[in-house]
């Protein structure tokens, strides 16, 4: 193979050979590119991305630790602190979804581990192509499986998420895996491989096989036939090894034995010890001949870019080494000296005492970076060019809402979230299949809530209204349970940002997750960025998934969506500006994906759900839904089923909602900050003074086995319910057609 | 006619299972093993052998984890 082969089988460009041929000052080895290679991926050095994430908010009152380290921390109070953050891994799922999923979540676990806290909560943002197609039905089934067979095993609750379905995810399926973890605040380790010279590197955990070869430049690659043959990259999880690693790694840190501690992910020792070395200012030798092995015959640069999973990295003073040794083999895990820190700032590699790769560990952190010209692509005035007088109108409503409820993007999630152990640890308060997944703080009235949202079709249609509106719905959603959101993780997942409509969606999505996260006063506090999600078929939508955590002060005080009680006031609460630009009734019955959808009113999403939250807080409410995804009437139609109980919906008193308005508008159609929230008469008076100021609407009442809004629709809880509750496994009928 | 499948780990691939069996043996007091690697076996009565490559490729063994050779036995 020629060097320009070498190179660019290692996915590094002839400006990035050039640029390293310069800081070098020589020629590299196949090692020390090696190195290169998976440090300069998109996957670990951010080159097109950084500049963005530059633009992200990252410091608030309750941010103890933003960006740059493992994992984000906040402060919820009475000296706890929640560390989180999310992450992909789309490509290993693509082409091994049970392991791919595994893995994810074995990774971020680990990340979260690192930050010195214990893994509380699990979810996943997941996205597939339609279920009528085989290979994605696959795909779904086994990322489900995946996530399942790790989480369950590893005893940490999978706690919420989200799935959806468009033909832009076939064959590119998303998997971004979220965990949150508590800790104590003045307890947060970080990743620096600080306190100098002398200090040993510990590597504990699994032992090391040729798993994941460059698997971080394998992740920032378009998926194409030839990633196929690239199978050998497959990484294997372990849950109990993952279990095992939780448990010695706190006990680690509780003793007070190690100085740094990183997680081992893409591109595994190399990875980790250059970031270590890159944040400590130091250097970092490692002996490859030390690390234990799982097979033999491995070089040695393949010691230590290899992506085992279940391994930690630790700086350990010399006179604690042996104590660490001892903890490690308590728990039966592998554990061995493989280097130590210097002063000189290079990361090195030894053979049997031989250097056979030396690199400085700031060139291999400083990966080249590319800003790219934002204009905006052609595609957008095509696709937002959308006329709703050109629609059919339906003729019979009924049949359209239990078809939008029986769409596997809007239908219970149930089937997914009954396979995972949700209440693993006894501290889930809500369980999936809510706005917001509950938890709460064991011993202390204090709690937490999360949720992960984005609408990928939103995005494509608008990136920039689409992020924001990705940020106000984790707000309305953390806000409908009673939570005060605090701070984001966000996973952006997108195409090849070398391509015109990649950059300008990533840049624009960005921006839109600034503004909103700059107006709801929620800073990123970590993330992650995976490019390159494209198939021959073309790239995703942009889909910046935002995993939002808020907190309690008394959990007890939280609300969910179902209706609680016959005779209840429903109240709809908000903007009432509903369009049916890029709705999910425009897809589900239209079959259209057209449209600017409304941008949204971020002060009014602020000052609306802040309201809810207080309603929730006092005590008025505990019956809260956010109005998204279908409408008003899916919205009230879910609450139904929730509850089991019916509505009814005067119709003189829906009649200004309707006014000068298509009722599949009024019905299904979207808009940011609005909700409905049901109390019972006797608080109806503290509503009311409550809600001075802010438009709101009594709309029906709760009660009896029907759901109507006479004139428009007529049919029982149980219709809804056998329309909702669908088994998203089983093998499906093709879709109806489309009204035109 | 009856057909034998075996399917096992790849070579060098992760596998679990073998790993735990292999630090179990000693516990019990058997000594001396150096690795542990568990697949399966797979017996199939079928008409015909020609679609057994096929079973073995999209069912009976995942190619990205596991490799598998299949023998009619009678």
């Amino acid at each position: 193979m020629s060097i320009q082969e070498t190179y660019a089988s290692l996915g590094l460009s002839d400006s990035e050979y050039d640029r390293i041929l310069e800081l070098m000052g020589r020629a590299p080895n196949y090692l020390e590119l090696s190195l290169f290679s998976v440090m300069w991926s998109e996957h670990c050095g951010y080159k097109n991305s950084r500049p963005l994430l530059r633009r992200f908010p990252n410091t608030g009152p309750r941010v103890l630790q933003g960006p740059g380290e493992n994992a984000g921390v906040i402060e919820v109070g009475e000296g706890w602190a929640l560390a989180f953050k999310m992450e992909s891994h789309n490509h290993p799922s693509a082409v091994e979804p049970y392991e791919g999923a595994a893995t994810g979540v074995g990774g971020i676990i680990r990340d979260v581990i690192a930050m010195g806290a214990r893994p509380v909560a699990l979810l996943n943002a997941l996205r597939f192509g339609p279920l009528d197609d085989e290979r994605n039905r696959y795909l779904f089934r086994e990322v489900v499986r995946g996530i399942g067979g790790y989480g369950n095993a590893i005893g940490v609750p999978t706690v919420g998420g989200e799935v959806e379905f468009s033909p832009a995810y076939s064959g590119n399926p998303l998997v971004n895996a979220m965990c949150v973890g508590i800790i104590r605040a003045d307890e947060v380790v970080r990743a620096k491989a600080e306190a100098g010279e002398g200090n040993l590197v510990v590597l504990f955990g699994a032992k090391t096989g040729r798993d994941g070869i460059h698997g971080a430049t394998f992740a920032s690659d378009e998926l194409t036939e030839e990633s196929e043959a690239k199978r050998s990259n497959v990484q294997v999880g372990d849950p109990f090894a993952g279990k095992m690693l939780i448990e010695c790694s706190l006990r680690l840190l509780e003793r007070d034995l190690l100085v740094a501690l990183q997680d081992l992910g893409a591109a595994g020792i190399a990875s980790s010890a250059s970031e270590m070395a890159a944040r400590g200012e130091v250097g970092i030798e490692i002996d490859a001949e030390r690390v234990p092995l799982r097979e033999e015959g491995m070089e040695a640069w393949e010691v230590v870019i290899s992506e085992s999973q279940e391994r930690m990295l630790a700086v350990v003073e010399p006179e604690k080494a042996e104590e660490v040794l001892k903890i490690c083999g308590r728990y039966e895990l592998d554990a061995a000296v493989v280097g130590r820190v210097t002063s000189d700032g290079d990361l090195r590699v030894l053979d049997n005492g031989d250097t056979i790769g030396s690199v400085p560990a700031q060139y291999l952190a400083d990966a080249p970076v590319y800003e790219r010209e934002v204009r905006r692509p052609a595609y957008l005035d095509e696709v937002q060019n959308f006329d709703p007088d050109d629609l059919l109108v339906p003729e019979d409503y009924n049949e359209v809402l239990l078809r939008m409820l029986a769409h596997p993007n809007l239908c219970s999630r149930s089937s997914v979230y009954e396979q995972y152990d949700s209440e693993v640890g006894s501290d889930t308060v809500v369980r999936p299949g809510a706005d917001a997944a509950v938890m709460r703080i064991k011993g202390t009235k204090l709690g937490f809530a999360v949720t992960t949202d984005v609408s990928g079709r939103h995005c494509y249609l608008d990136p920039r209204g689409g992020g924001a509106a990705a940020v106000a719905e984790a707000y309305r959603n953390l806000s409908c349970v009673g939570a005060e959101p605090v701070a984001i993780t966000d996973c952006l997942n997108f195409g090849s940002p070398e391509k015109l409509d990649g950059y300008y969606g990533l840049s624009e999505a960005v921006d839109g997750l600034v503004e909103a996260c700059e107006v709801l006063g929620t800073p990123v506090v970590s993330g992650n960025v995976s490019l390159f999600n494209e198939t021959e078929q073309g790239a995703i939508y942009p889909t910046p998934a935002v995993g939002m955590v808020g907190v309690f002060d008394d959990v007890c005080r939280h609300a969910t969506s179902g209706f609680k009680r016959e005779g209840d006031m429903v109240v709809h609460l908000g903007d009432y500006r509903p369009t049916l630009a890029g709705s999910d009734y425009l897809e589900i019955v239209h079959g259209k994906v057209v449209g600017r959808p409304e941008a949204p009113r971020l002060s009014h999403e602020k000052e609306y759900a802040d309201l809810v939250r207080l309603l929730v807080a006092e005590g008025i409410v505990d019956t809260a839904h956010d109005v998204s995804g279908g409408g008003l009437a899916v919205a009230l139609a879910e609450m139904s089923v929730a509850g089991g109980i019916g509505m009814v919906v005067d119709r003189v008193e829906v009649e200004p909602m309707l006014r000068g308005r298509r009722r599949d508008e009024a019905l299904f159609g979207e808009c940011g900050a609005h909700f409905v929230v049901a109390v019972p008469e006797e608080r109806w008076e503290d509503l009311q003074e409550a809600l001075a100021g802010i438009p709101y609407d009594q709309i029906g009442r709760t009660g009896g086995d029907r759901f109507a809004i006479p004139g428009l629709l007529d049919l029982t809880v149980d219709d809804l319910r056998a329309a909702y509750d669908r088994d998203l496994f089983e093998r499906h009928a093709p879709e109806g057609g489309h009204l035109g | 006619m009856k057909v034998r499948v075996l399917v096992r780990p790849k070579r060098g691939i992760l596998d679990p299972q073998g790993e735990a069996v292999k630090r179990a043996l000693p516990a019990l007091g058997f000594g001396g093993v150096e690795t542990v690697h568990i697949g399966r076996l797979i017996e199939m009565e079928v008409e015909s052998s020609e679609e057994v490559e096929g079973m073995c490729r999209r069912l009976l063994a995942n190619p990205s984890t596991e490799e598998y050779e299949w023998e009619v036995v009678s």
